[in-house]
């Protein structure tokens, strides 16, 4: 596998519908951001394309694909579309690596969308929990934020995880956000604000919950030679893990834990897992990931993570599957404000899928865009000048390049992505 | 621009046919589709936005997972035990997640604890008349994973991690998986 750099992003501004502006014409802005961001680059010098999107029912238009990429001008050479869930947009991400990487490809643009504004919530709600078991799961109440619900309920037996810890998560990504001109809400909350908001699913209310959203976000990858020649502030792709879990959660095994390089397994001897209350694809895709990229230590040789906060527990338990604490420390991580923009690993500067949106195509996308800028110090370039939300590298870097994750997670944590991005400034 | 000039050329063509008046008129003039009273329902003009109507009937096979909705009827619940490792779901599936190996129908206690639940104030549109309702994942002694399903007869308020519940069974089966449901053991 060769050295894989990305040299442009561009997204749409998420928004609850986008009803001007069909999904190829976003895919089209998206695309024509990251070209104007990257003026050396040129269409010809574009060898193929990834296409990411979820689902066949928002669209009701088969090979949707296609229609993005013609419509950026991309054909006839190769493209592919990609879906895994909510990790679409990661998978996509990856797998336009793995044309770089396998030498097959020099340049490759990775493109994601989702339009889920062409039907109301509720019919959008049953779409998405056709992503369960149709035979022992969808007809008993197919409802994914039930799913996660039952989730945190076993997290918060298990380790004393509280609502107002969950709430916390929220305040905070909102709070980045209100810094993020692309994000869907700019709303500043409180722990209280949250708690009173609609209970959608015990204990999880409608601010601990993303929202649907219409949008598209584009990444492009190249070789090493691609990158120099085009671009004076690539950001590496230093390494990428993926991993997987049964599609009924109530086939999760209660096992041991998947041990990450810093951690012990006595840390874990009394803890049965995954069971429902972890995402053991979430700590594969992490495990590999990290092995690729010479990652000891999570919680010292990562400076940021962009994770899949589509509910504020999923945040807590992704906090422990990437091992930025240990098992049963998510809640405590959040409430000691390790992961807020000033804390020991931000997590979600950007504002997460909570308060940017989730057009599911997109979104693993657009993590890996906001990376990106993160990663080329370029945040406030894009973002109309405002760079509070750019991290800064921390703990005197010199021995080494700033570095960030991105983490894509599909429903109940059937597929999850794990990236490292690491600027080459 | 194009439009004007496809209208000029369609006008002449227009002037065109009186010239030849008393000629046969091509057949092609009296070629119509049928019009109907179906119209569009209008959500918006701009941009224009209309109803698009989706409903399909699936001939869905139960296959392998059949002799468990069978069950159902007949008052047990199935699950799978792996014919070479032991492993025994809850819920069924025809090979074993751990090894591979085939499995073998056994029947499943009636009696479980709840391993955890929740209670749905929203739903999918399909469900959303139904809310509020819970859902449980129920745990059985000596059965490797878990069975989801309703749980009635309790509130958000009473429901605990661990609470003995007990199955029932539609006396008319429908042929889905709520067809069982769980009771807290004590009011049973």
């Amino acid at each position: 596998m060769r050295p894989v750099y990305m040299i442009s992003g561009g997204i749409t501004k998420f928004a609850k519908g986008e009803p001007r502006k069909s999904f190829r014409v976003m895919v089209k802005e998206a695309f024509d951001y990251a070209m104007r961001d990257c003026p050396r680059l040129t269409r010809e010098r574009i060898d193929g394309s990834v296409l990411s999107y979820f689902s066949d029912h928002f669209t009701r238009q088969l090979m949707a694909g296609i229609m993005a990429a013609d419509m950026c001008g991309l054909v006839p050479k190769p493209t592919i579309r990609v879906e895994g869930g909510g990790s679409t947009g990661g998978l996509c991400f990856q797998e336009a690596w793995r044309h770089i990487a396998s030498g097959w490809m020099d340049c490759v643009v990775a493109m994601g969308f989702e339009t889920m504004s062409h039907v109301n919530t509720w019919k959008g709600n049953e779409f998405i929990a056709l992503a369960s078991d149709t035979n022992f799961d969808y007809p008993v109440g197919g409802f994914y934020s039930g799913y996660y619900a039952m989730m945190v309920v076993r997290h918060m037996h298990e380790f004393g995880t509280t609502v107002e810890q969950m709430a916390q998560v929220s305040v905070k990504n909102h709070k980045n956000a209100l810094h993020n001109k692309w994000a869907q809400h700019h709303y500043d909350l409180t722990v209280e604000d949250v708690r009173r908001s609609p209970m959608v699913a015990y204990p999880l209310t409608m601010l601990d919950i993303c929202t649907m959203s219409d949008g598209a976000a584009v990444a492009i990858l190249c070789s090493e030679e691609v990158a120099e020649k085009l671009c004076d502030n690539p950001v590496r792709v230093l390494g990428v893990g993926q991993g997987s879990d049964a599609m009924r959660m109530a086939d999760r095994p209660h096992g041991n834990v998947i041990l990450l390089k810093h951690e012990d397994a006595s840390w874990y001897k009394n803890l049965k897992y995954p069971g429902v209350h972890s995402f053991r694809a979430g700590r594969m895709a992490s495990k590999l990931a990290y092995e690729k990229s010479g990652i000891e230590d999570p919680r010292e040789d990562i400076d940021f993570v962009e994770l899949h906060d589509a509910y504020t527990s999923s945040e807590i338990q992704t906090y422990e599957d990437m091992g930025l604490c240990k098992y049963g420390d998510g809640g405590k991580f959040i409430e000691q404000g390790h992961p807020e923009l000033t804390g020991r690993i931000p997590v979600n500067p950007s504002g997460g899928l909570i308060a940017c949106g989730h057009p599911v195509g997109a979104t693993g996308l657009m993590q890996a865009v906001f990376a990106f800028w993160q990663l080329q110090g370029a945040i406030a370039k894009h973002n109309d000048g405002d760079g509070f939300i750019q991290v800064k590298q921390k703990r005197g870097l010199g021995r080494r390049k700033m570095r960030g994750a991105i983490h894509s997670h599909a429903g109940t944590g059937t597929y999850v992505t794990v990236s490292i991005l690491e600027s080459t400034r | 621009m194009a439009k004007t000039i496809a209208n000029k050329k369609s006008s002449k063509r227009a002037q065109a046919s009186p010239a030849k008046a008393g000629g046969p008129k091509p057949k092609y003039d009296k070629v119509r589709l049928p019009e109907s009273d179906e119209g569009a329902v209008v959500f918006c003009t701009d941009p224009l936005t209309v109803k698009s109507h989706y409903e399909i009937d699936y001939i869905h096979s139960y296959a392998e997972d059949s002799p468990f909705f069978r069950g159902l009827a007949e008052g047990k619940l199935c699950g799978s035990e792996c014919t070479k490792c032991g492993y025994r779901f809850a819920t069924p599936r025809a090979y074993c997640m751990e090894c591979g190996a085939p499995t073998k129908w056994f029947d499943l206690p009636l009696n479980g604890r709840v391993h955890t639940w929740t209670t749905c104030y929203f739903g999918s549109e399909a469900f959303l008349k139904e809310a509020p309702f819970n859902l449980a994942l129920i745990e059985f002694d000596g059965v490797n994973t878990l069975f989801l399903s309703r749980l009635i007869g309790a509130t958000e308020k009473d429901i605990r991690v661990g609470m003995p519940v007990k199955a029932k069974f539609r006396r008319l089966a429908q042929f889905k998986p709520t067809d069982v449901y769980f009771v807290p053991a004590e009011k049973a």
